[in-house]
């Protein structure tokens, strides 16, 4: 490459860099579109880990809204506003912190298109935070999403690198429906190619990341890059591994995952939730549902070990699904051949 | 209780901790009190006229009767417009026919049909009418303040006039939603009154077992907002609050938190054996029932003649008759309503669950 070629293209970023400049041009697009959250104004960090910095420095703190630590106050703030046409983006620091604005949430922000017969619509996205890593322990890492995907009227959004997070974010808040916008934190830092500039990622479309034809991988968030190396190892055995990142984990693109499945045979679903009850159960049984008979092994799941996340290091490390782990179950896939 | 005057004193359960200020304007016109009593009336017959029709067997639907309460909404309404916002809760009729809710809309919701304001698909517990400001009807106690205050806040960024109304009843005060939200409210003067309609129960726990506070209005001082309790039976201290916290709201001065004393006559929701009640309590407040004795007091005062307010009346149950008539001749929903309104036009992906 040359040195005009190398100066031409953009440089990567990480997660944090990614959701600020989707933040800031969505506040650059439309007057509707507010900040709402704990610690994000600039006088407060610009945020616990620095995702909105300079925002209300750049559009005001009318705008860019440093709230009390009150989650329900700040959910229902942004479903009112949005009521009448704003576009509010809250900011819940952490997942297992949805937990205390659930009413808001669940009873509301879901359910109020459906309640008023259409004739108001909450369009929110509801942005956080989790992912084990830390060593935060059982009450900053859990991932939450199989709740918000059982609760008809909410979308459930989990991007897997930074490129995503920008496009998925931008249609959240374009989007005219609530979204809850899903940030692994231990990759924040983890840089990416960069996304292209102003483009959306249309939600409820899978990406295929990696074409293959013995076996699908379906994840999202932080453990589609699992499923990538996994693949990538049995690739050198000549395993074809077919990897898709859902990006929307609700409504989920169906189609994609049946069409690979229908030519694959075989489907390992890898999540960092924990397997019960999961999203992993969902789209097993979905595809049970649909290609039941041309399936040459059982649906394998991969989730977080069934308690809460724990402290100590080598607990947390074998907690959530790891690399051997999800090679496993797709090792026993391949066993497997029931036609 | 003596006939209501200009101003009368809190009759219950105790006097006001902060005492509502008088300004001079706070007197308002004959057409004004006159229509504090239109809303009043309708109130109370359209409450008449759903119970006697659930009664029957016509609708079936879980109903909380605001009957008792009529002064509180229908003051405080005449101090907005439809471009102001209320948010309720189920029991909330009587806030939203005070506000203007379309009474064929409200019947054939409750009514569970295709013609009701939310299509049949919200019920009594959540209707909904953007047109005459009422915004959401929530049915989980505590949550009308913090969607209030997104509406007060769109209003503020915007630079617009508009004030919201969150209704709500003492039992709401002891939930933490009130306090985020009169906290968020103070902190960021929003332009809401937080209406407290304190009828001496939170479902079937007396007030004083489960509230710490003399008043709910005594919270306001926590937040440093004007919190002021009143007589909800008396229209003109209603009003005189009122129109001071709106004027507040209105002006960008932020939040008043007005706590109304009332007592509701139904129970807490319909077929309520009222067991839990003291002995004569109620029947001590229906004694005193605020509609007719505002009727008299308006009467005596020659601020309307019998015939004025009978012409009123006669007009409201002909509109009610009209409401019934619509509600009950209009089809139930569609079954595709099923999948409607899940989502917006452009949430139906591919992978949507359809059942």
């Amino acid at each position: 490459m040359s040195a005009d070629a190398a100066a031409a293209q953009p440089k990567p970023l990480n997660t944090i860099q990614a959701v600020n400049r989707a933040l800031d041009e969505a506040l650059g697009l439309d007057p509707n579109v507010i900040l709402l959250g704990e610690d994000i104004g600039d006088a407060e960090d610009g945020g616990v880990v620095g995702v909105t910095k300079g925002l209300s420095s750049r559009h005001g703190t009318a705008r860019v809204r440093t709230t009390p630590i009150s989650e329900q106050a700040i959910i229902g703030a942004a479903i009112g506003a949005s009521i009448v046409g704003m576009r509010p983006v809250a900011e819940i620091m952490l997942m297992n912190f949805t937990t205390v604005a659930m009413d808001m949430i669940v009873n509301h922000a879901a359910k109020l298109r459906f309640m008023s017969g259409g004739q108001t619509h909450v369009p929110i996205t509801i942005r956080t935070m989790t992912g084990a890593g830390f060593g935060t322990g059982g009450q900053h890492a859990d991932y939450l999403e199989a709740w918000f995907a059982h609760t008809a009227g909410i979308k459930v959004v989990a991007p897997s690198s930074p490129a995503d997070a920008y496009g998925l974010l931008l249609s959240c808040i374009f989007d005219d429906d609530p979204c809850l916008f899903i940030e692994n934190m231990p990759s924040y830092w983890t840089p990416g190619p960069a996304p292209q500039p102003g483009v959306r990622i249309p939600l409820g479309k899978a990406h295929v990341l990696r074409a293959g034809s013995d076996v699908t991988l379906v994840s999202y968030s932080r453990t589609v890059s699992d499923c990538t190396a996994v693949a990538g190892k049995l690739a050198l055995e000549g395993v074809s591994a077919e990897v898709i990142d859902l990006r929307t984990v609700a409504p989920f693109d169906l189609e994609t995952i049946l069409d690979s499945v229908a030519k694959t045979g075989r489907a390992v679903i890898v999540h960092e939730a924990v397997t019960p009850f999961g999203v992993g159960a969902e789209i097993a049984s979905r595809i049970n549902e649909e290609l039941f008979g041309q399936l040459h092994a059982r649906v394998e799941r991969v989730g977080a070990n069934f308690s809460p996340v724990p402290f100590a290091k080598p607990l947390e490390s074998a907690h959530v699904p790891t690399l051997a782990r999800i090679e496993s179950a797709v090792r026993a896939t391949l066993k497997q051949r029931r036609k | 209780m003596n006939p209501p005057s200009q101003p009368v004193p809190p009759s219950q359960p105790a006097p006001p901790s902060h005492p509502v200020p008088q300004s001079q304007s706070s007197q308002p016109s004959s057409q004004v009190l006159i229509d504090i009593y239109r809303r009043m009336s309708l109130i109370k017959q359209n409450d008449e006229r759903f119970l006697s029709t659930i009664k029957a067997g016509k609708i079936v639907a879980p109903y909380y009767s605001p009957r008792g309460q009529e002064a509180i909404p229908s003051a405080v309404s005449v101090c907005l417009s439809d471009e102001d916002y209320i948010c309720t809760i189920y029991r909330g009729f009587h806030d939203m026919l005070a506000k203007g809710m379309p009474i064929k809309l409200l019947w054939a919701e409750v009514a569970g049909r295709a013609t009701g304001t939310c299509k049949g698909k919200g019920g009594p517990m959540h209707i909904t009418h953007p047109a005459t400001g009422i915004m959401v009807t929530t049915g989980i106690v505590g949550s009308s303040m913090p969607i209030a205050n997104g509406l007060a806040l769109a209003t503020q960024i915007r630079g617009e006039k508009r004030v919201t109304v969150a209704y709500f009843g003492d039992g709401a005060s002891n939930i933490g939603a009130f306090h985020e939200a009169l906290n968020m409210a103070a902190v960021w003067k929003l332009p809401v009154v937080f209406v407290c309609q304190n009828n001496g129960y939170g479902e079937h726990t007396r007030y004083e077992v489960a509230t710490s506070a003399a008043h709910v209005a005594d919270r306001a001082a926590a937040y440093r907002i004007p919190g002021v309790t009143v007589d909800g039976n008396d229209p003109l201290a209603v009003y005189a609050a009122a129109k001071q916290a709106v004027e507040r709201a209105r002006a960008g001065q932020g939040p008043t938190l007005l706590e109304a004393t009332t007592f509701r006559f139904n129970g807490h929701v319909f077929g309520d054996a009222d067991a839990y009640m003291r002995k004569g309590e109620k029947a001590a407040a229906m004694a005193h029932d605020p509609v007719p004795k505002y009727r008299a007091w308006l009467i005596e005062r020659q601020i309307a003649d019998e015939g004025t307010l009978a012409g009123i009346e006669a007009r409201i149950g002909a509109d009610i008759d009209a409401a019934v008539e619509f509600a009950l001749g209009s089809p139930a929903p569609d079954l595709a309503e099923l999948h409607l309104d899940v989502f917006g036009p452009a949430g139906g992906f591919s992978g949507e669950v359809r059942v």
